[in-house]
């Protein structure tokens, strides 16, 4: 069956402060959506709420993923169902090597009696380090500590390779990477582009988008979808701003939850 | 406040059956002597810990008569011993030795390796210039207690020059709670030597509360290295008390390797002595606690030798209703010049009941040296925990991944593998995986 995402009306509260007022998105799969806007206008509330990070309370509102509900899932389970969110601050943990927690990720989706031989996983692992242009070493390190602001957002693409998901949400993949990181980084994307997968792009530059071109484009503002387009869209916002299109919806403050 | 203490034994009694035992009139005299210190003497004082209030009445029944070595392992601890042709491996089963071997080549080397009465008898010299000179019965109640009621326990001497490659082992197993349980190990190792000792503290199923009283005493004389591993998996009616010292001479070097996953309360103290310039210590301590546990456990390093370094590492995970207080002490005597001394502790909580106190405290009497600390106490950190499960992880799996990356630092830098796999068991267990 062919990746089908919905998302309707889906709202969602951090301590009590609503941040999304009604999200409608529909990701097929073969479908790039990128999702632009300013900061603090609810785009990276809105990934974590996919996700299921728990400071989050979603309070309204449907996401299904193949016709499954997402919003039952707890976290692991909505990965282990093709959710991928590449995490715009990954969490370090010390002790942990990257490849044990790339190994117990892979095998966590696979499940119990299907594990991945030691031997494939090291080839498929390093393999796809390879293509990143990431430093063999990098394997043996604790998971994202010390980690450059980069190698952090490579290991995060690292992940989504191996771990092969339908749904793929990057949430500001290319904040703090420099020219080449960027390209590599879109390569990894590009490399996974496939009618199974569909891609939610997170970003607040246009630069992103002359590597990885978006099928659609989405304007979020006040913790709404206020504008939706084709690539030309993005194109306009990366030369003109977003002033125009606050002025043609009349929005003066287009942030969500900041109290002046 | 002296409360009046109720000894275990009488001093008499306790004199005829050392006499009966045949043991040599210096050491009966030790024993009658720290018995009769016992009486006088208080509690240690604790950072923390509460140990008046706690029960430590349990010494057992002191033997009466001392039986030859049956050279029978006991049942339940073949998982912890590899005998082969030539293993070095003493168990202590209850109050008594029960099997002693040393290899024919490290024997033909003069490395002595047996159990502390039979040392007595066999070493006398060399037993007597080294026993309760580190952890002496005049310091408080238990330490007189432990020099008055030893049984057992492991004497080591490694030759000067003498290099021993493979791990000497003891085991001490205590199953009958009415049994007097208290070791002792007394390790020398002459200079330019190097030896590895790994022992198990571990206990069957018993009615009855026991208190293990025990302590090491280990020389390391001028360029020798002695590594010096323990485990103690004692049960949760055991309450674990040990003291285990170490002088260090110039040049030589000392490392501990401690696991304390034991299901009791339990007090311990790891000290390194650094008498000589140029001597080093190491000390890696990791601790689970579980159930209402209540722990103490302290690495300390005193400094006196010039360009002396002392390293300490103590990770504790504590769950359900666990106490730990955790004390690092660096402490750099005046002309102890050049010295170095970092420790660290961490505490990882996996319960809001469990309670874990980390206290580093450094006492410096000389400008010239480096010293530093860090000390952390937390709960496991719910970003982490969603991070992983963000990568389909579940829950349980991602809060094992976060503890064994804890204690990851400490495990796996412990060069033994055998031990290292060990104690990755003992703290699966201990976690309830």
């Amino acid at each position: 069956m062919a990746t089908h995402f919905v998302v309707e009306g889906l709202k969602a509260t951090i301590e009590g402060k609503e941040i999304l007022k009604g999200i409608d998105i529909e990701i097929k799969g073969g479908e790039i959506h990128a999702i632009m806007g300013p900061n603090g206008t609810g785009k990276s509330t809105l990934a974590s709420a996919l996700m299921g990070h728990p400071k989050y309370e979603v309070t309204d509102g449907k996401v299904s993923l193949d016709g499954e509900d997402v919003l039952e899932m707890a976290v692991d389970e909505r990965a282990r169902a093709g959710l991928f969110l590449a995490m715009q601050y990954p969490s370090e943990i010390a002790g942990v090597t990257n490849s044990d927690f790339l190994r117990s990720a892979i095998n966590a989706r696979r499940g119990e009696g299907n594990e991945v031989s030691l031997i494939k996983f090291i080839r498929q692992m390093e393999g796809k380090m390879k293509e990143l242009e990431m430093n063999p070493e990098f394997a043996h390190r604790y998971l994202n500590e010390g980690f450059s602001g980069g190698e952090k957002k490579r290991n995060e693409i690292l992940q989504m390779l191996l771990l092969d998901p339908k749904i793929v949400v990057l949430d500001e993949i290319d904040s703090g990477l420099d020219i080449d990181a960027l390209r590599i980084v879109a390569n990894g994307v590009n490399a996974m582009r496939s009618e199974e997968r569909g891609f939610l792009i997170i970003t607040h530059y246009q630069r992103l988008l002359n590597y990885i071109t978006p099928d659609y484009v989405h304007v979020m503002m006040q913790g709404r979808i206020v504008k939706s387009g084709g690539p030309e869209l993005a194109e306009r916002l990366e030369r003109d701003g977003y002033d125009w299109v606050k002025e043609e919806l009349g929005i003066v403050d287009e942030t969500v939850g900041q109290e002046a | 406040m002296t409360t009046q203490t109720v000894l275990p034994v009488e001093p008499d009694t306790l004199q005829s059956i050392s006499v009966s035992n045949g043991e040599p009139a210096w050491l009966t005299e030790s024993r009658v002597n720290a018995l009769r210190l016992a009486a006088e003497l208080d509690l240690p004082k604790l950072e923390k810990t509460k140990i008046d209030r706690w029960d430590l009445s349990n010494f057992g029944t002191i033997r009466t008569e001392r039986p030859a070595l049956t050279q029978q392992l006991p049942e339940g601890i073949a998982s912890f011993v590899d005998l082969k042709e030539d293993s070095n491996l003493i168990v202590q089963h209850n109050s008594t030795a029960v099997y002693t071997t040393l290899s024919a080549e490290l024997a033909a080397k003069g490395v002595i390796f047996t159990d502390l009465e039979t040392a007595v008898r066999e070493h006398e010299d060399l037993v007597k210039s080294y026993l309760h000179t580190l952890v002496k019965p005049e310091e408080n109640r238990l330490t007189a207690l432990h020099a008055a009621l030893w049984n057992g326990g492991v004497f080591l001497y490694v030759p000067k020059n003498v290099e021993v490659d493979i791990p000497l082992q003891s085991i001490f197993l205590i199953d009958d709670a009415t049994a007097s349980f208290a070791p002792h190990v007394l390790i020398v190792a002459e200079a330019n030597s190097r030896v590895t000792y790994v022992d198990n503290y571990i206990s069957g199923q018993y009615d009855g509360k026991v208190v293990h009283n025990g302590a090491a005493e280990v020389f390391v004389k001028a360029g020798a290295k002695v590594q010096f591993a323990s485990v103690h998996n004692l049960n949760e009616q055991t309450t674990d008390l040990i003291n285990r010292r170490s002088v260090v001479d110039n040049d030589a070097s000392i490392e501990w390797i401690v696991g304390e996953m034991n299901a009791g309360d339990a007090v311990s103290e790891t000290l390194s002595v650094l008498q000589g310039n140029g001597s080093l210590s190491d000390a890696k301590v990791i601790a689970v606690g579980s159930g209402s546990q209540k722990l103490n456990y302290t690495t300390k390093a005193v400094h006196f030798g010039k360009s002396s370094d002392s390293q300490m590492i103590t990770r504790a995970v504590m769950r359900e209703q666990a106490t730990a207080i955790i004390n690092g002490i660096t402490k750099i005597e005046k002309g102890a010049t050049k010295a170095n001394g970092e420790q660290t502790e961490k505490v990882l909580m996996l319960s809001p009941k469990a309670r874990g106190d980390a206290n580093p405290i450094l006492l410096i009497d000389e400008d010239d040296v480096k010293a530093g600390h860090a000390a952390s106490v937390g709960q496991v950190n719910q970003e982490q925990i969603y991070y992983l499960m963000s990568r389909g992880i579940s829950r349980e799996q991602a809060e094992r991944l976060i503890i064994y990356g804890f204690l990851a630092p400490v495990v796996s830098d412990i060069p033994l593998e055998q031990l290292q796999q060990q104690l990755q068991g003992l703290v699966e267990r201990k976690l309830g995986q």
